[in-house]
């Protein structure tokens, strides 16, 4: 099952803002198809660490390297901005805490799920509102809706609708910031059981920045945990959730109710 | 000649003029890329041709003759007003007459004659950035230029289709120039847009307000957006011109009275007023 | 006779650290080393705070060994992997291979039916999802699962219920080992009985299976052999 090769190298990453520190001295590898959360407190440097592993903002020391479809491993320092774009909206995807970010709120719900595919070249409007369609229902929202802009939608709805536009190039690698944060803990279970089953099903390795714990628990295979912009643990995430070693861990893991 | 005492020729000083035409030089050099200049304050507000105007002053000179046309005809105020305007600041020869002129300066169309090797036409541009709806940054847009990155374009063509059933876009249709630089035509109808592929006039275009000049070179591939399975079509009547009979031009449909009568005819008053001197008789001629 | 050992523990000692308590160390397990061959099933004895849950969970990975080995033949292989030293990556792999777990509890998935869960290892190990239903649906009318509850998500099932969900979920994959802790607790007689069962079966097909079992009756019926454990006292430490 483990491939020989890693999707995501992330070596001695830093990113500091003026004397402060983003984040620092983070290392790890992911594989093709594992999901790996990041958890810590707001202000910990977990969405800094997710913005500049996407490369959103360039790191101020240490590299990421990243199995490219062509070229293989490659330093994504060494990548040109068309390429690294490109990047962005083919074989990576970024999933917003807040839907409105990312999606075209007052374009159709269609023509959101369709945007990645013309932006590869697509240019049969039939194909991409049919494979729009197919990625509605996929995420359970009513194939009627395809004509509706997510600004008509719940919270629900649009935070699935995210997760199609992204999903839709079939990306190997998906950010994801707080998915879950903004919705209404009823539509949570289904939120998140849709995402587990995508990703399973798709083998997408994702990177999912959380404050949630019981969302780590249920999603990922392995658990950063940082603090002060540092991994303080990583590990198994049932191993750290159930014997967390580091005093910052227990510390987090006993604030919370059957994480 | 007699031009207007206290101002320069063309009313723009010299090194202001220098300064367009070098960004008109770099439009040239570069198809469809927007070019920034230098904008000046004009005796028009903003929304009125400044942009126009601008190009047409920096390029004009004593032997040029002038045409100006708004909405395809040489007699709406905006068209007499600048026409009259460059006669005083310049002294040239005005016309109506497409073939004659050796300048064109244009809002919302491009005359049905056909523009010949050597004449010049200068639309008026209101908004020259098409990726402006979707990506409200500068910076971005322009990168997004600079890597040719339009696919969002066809997410506006795709909410057409979604909503109309067809690409209900009928004005200002999004181009991609050279094969590279997707271009704004300005509010032309998408009738016009073929006549923008391998025109032999050179086509500069002038945005006042947004400080912008791009250009289409003679004899450029101009290309207008659309898909496979709704390719881009323009519009078409069932009816010839009520005036002069064509049926090759684009018409505007004219209320007559009351009780819902209409008439439809050429929007190009020269080449109306031409066809019908040369004895072709709509329905409704007199 | 010699049967192959599937799963060896070396000098394994646990220890819990509560940095929120002012760093107090809590030992619970010292070197304890046993052997496993297939076809044993290994029940742990000793009263309550002996560690024999912690002692299973460090043996899944769940818990990380404080000092010793725990050596894990993998499944299909001659390869010895050390769940105390191993990689997340490694466990995770040894978990969908190797060892199989059944807890007291299960732990629910929202929206997922009791059939998924218990077809769930099955299928990651490449089974199509018909064929792991089908044998889902065999497990579950072998432990008397009402079949109306089937293809509900068992957040709401009886302790009972959802105890024999967990059960068929650990048995199905038929793992080389096999880790129970308390599979019958919650079991009347009938049901109790189909678990010993099934245990038999796992020990005659040639898993290793370390227990335990609350039930003397259960233990009885079947250990094939017996690991006494006792609370760490404090001499015990200071020696």
């Amino acid at each position: 099952m483990k491939p020989a090769i890693p999707l995501l190298q992330v070596k001695d990453l830093a990113k500091f803002y003026g004397n402060r520190v983003g984040c620092e001295q983070v290392s790890f590898n992911l594989y093709p198809g594992e999901v790996l959360c990041v958890a810590g407190e707001s202000g910990s440097g977990k969405s800094t660490l997710l913005n500049t592993l996407a490369f959103h903002q360039r790191p101020d020391a240490g590299s990421i390297r990243y199995d490219l479809r062509e070229e293989g491993v490659t330093d994504l320092a060494t990548l040109p901005d068309a390429r690294l774009r490109e990047l962005w909206r083919t074989d990576w995807g970024f999933v917003r805490q807040n839907p409105a970010d990312g999606l075209r709120m007052r374009v159709s719900a269609g023509a959101n799920i369709g945007e990645r595919l013309m932006a590869v070249g697509d240019r049969h409007y039939g194909d991409i509102r049919g494979v729009a369609k197919d990625w509605l229902q996929r995420v359970e929202i009513d194939e009627t809706r395809l004509d509706d802009a997510p600004s008509s939608f719940s919270g629900g709805m649009r935070q699935r609708l995210q997760i199609a536009r992204n999903l839709v190039t079939e990306p190997r690698l998906v950010f994801m910031d707080e998915p879950t944060a903004g919705l209404d803990v009823s539509v949570q279970a289904r939120f998140l059981d849709l995402l587990r089953r995508l990703v399973a099903e798709l083998r997408i390795a994702v990177i999912l920045v959380t404050h949630d714990l019981a969302v780590a628990r249920l999603l990922a295979h392995r658990l950063i945990v940082m603090r002060h912009g540092r991994i303080v643990e990583t590990g198994l995430t049932d191993q750290l959730l159930d014997d967390p070693q580091h005093p910052y861990t227990q510390l987090l893991v006993s604030s919370v109710l059957n994480a | 000649m007699s031009v207007q005492d206290g101002y320069n020729f063309a009313y723009l000083d010299e090194q202001t003029k220098r300064m367009i035409r070098r960004a008109l030089l770099k439009a040239v050099a570069i198809p469809g890329y927007q070019v920034p200049f230098g904008s000046r304050e004009m005796p028009l507000p903003y929304g009125w041709g400044t942009g126009g105007i601008q190009v047409t002053a920096s390029l004009i000179g004593a032997d040029d003759v002038l045409k100006v046309i708004d909405q395809g005809a040489d007699d709406t105020t905006n068209a007499v007003n600048i026409r009259s305007f460059f006669r005083k600041v310049t002294g040239v020869a005005t016309t109506e007459q497409t073939r004659e002129a050796t300048l064109i300066q244009t809002r919302h169309r491009i005359p049905e004659t056909p523009l010949a090797a050597g004449q010049i036409l200068v639309f008026q541009v209101p908004i020259p950035e098409p990726l402006r709806w979707l990506e409200p940054r500068e910076a971005e847009t322009r990168t997004m230029h600079a890597l040719r990155e339009y696919g969002v374009m066809h997410v506006k063509l795709y909410e057409d289709i979604a909503r109309h059933g067809r690409i209900a876009t009928t004005y200002d249709y999004p181009v991609i120039v050279n094969d590279h630089y997707l271009m704004r035509p300005s509010p032309i109808p998408k009738f016009d847009n073929p006549k923008l592929h391998r025109n032999p006039a050179l086509m500069l275009f002038g945005a006042g307000r947004e400080k912008r000049v791009y250009a289409v070179p003679p004899y450029t591939d101009v290309r207008s957006l659309d898909f496979d399975d709704h390719p881009f079509a323009i519009e078409r009547w069932e009816q010839p011109c009520a005036l002069c009979a064509a049926t090759d031009s684009y018409l505007d449909e004219i209320i007559l009275d009351d009780a819902g009568n209409r008439m439809f005819v050429c929007s190009d008053t020269e080449y109306c007023a031409g066809r019908q001197a040369a004895g072709h008789k709509g329905a409704l001629a007199a | 006779m010699h049967e192959p050992t599937l799963l060896s523990v070396r000098h394994l000692g646990k220890h819990f650290t509560l940095h929120t308590q002012g760093g107090t160390t809590m030992p619970v397990l010292d070197e304890i080393s046993f052997e496993v061959a297939r076809g044993e099933c290994l029940v742990l004895d000793g009263p309550s705070g002996a560690g024999k849950s912690t002692l299973l969970r460090c043996l899944y990975g769940n818990y990380l060994a404080s000092s010793g080995e725990i050596q894990v033949r993998e499944a299909g292989g001659l390869m010895r992997i050390d769940v105390a030293q191993a990689t997340p990556q490694q466990i995770i792999e040894l978990r969908r291979t190797t060892i199989s777990y059944v807890s007291q509890f299960l732990r629910v998935i929202p929206r997922v039916s009791a059939i998924d869960i218990v077809a769930e290892p099955l299928q990651a190990l490449g089974r199509d999802a018909g064929a792991a239903r089908d044998k889902a649906a065999v497990l579950l009318a072998r432990l008397n699962l009402p079949e109306r509850l089937w293809h509900l998500p068992p957040a709401t099932f009886s302790g009972g219920e959802q105890q024999r969900v967990n059960v068929a979920r650990g048995f199905i994959a038929e793992k080389p080992i096999m880790l129970l802790d308390e599979p019958t607790a919650s079991l009347d007689a009938a049901n109790r009985a189909v678990v010993v069962a099934m245990i038999r079966e796992a020990c005659l097909r040639g898993a290793a299976v370390v227990g335990i079992f609350h039930d003397a009756e259960v233990r009885d019926a079947v250990a094939t052999r017996r690991l006494p454990l006792s609370p760490i006292v404090a001499e015990q430490l200071a020696a």
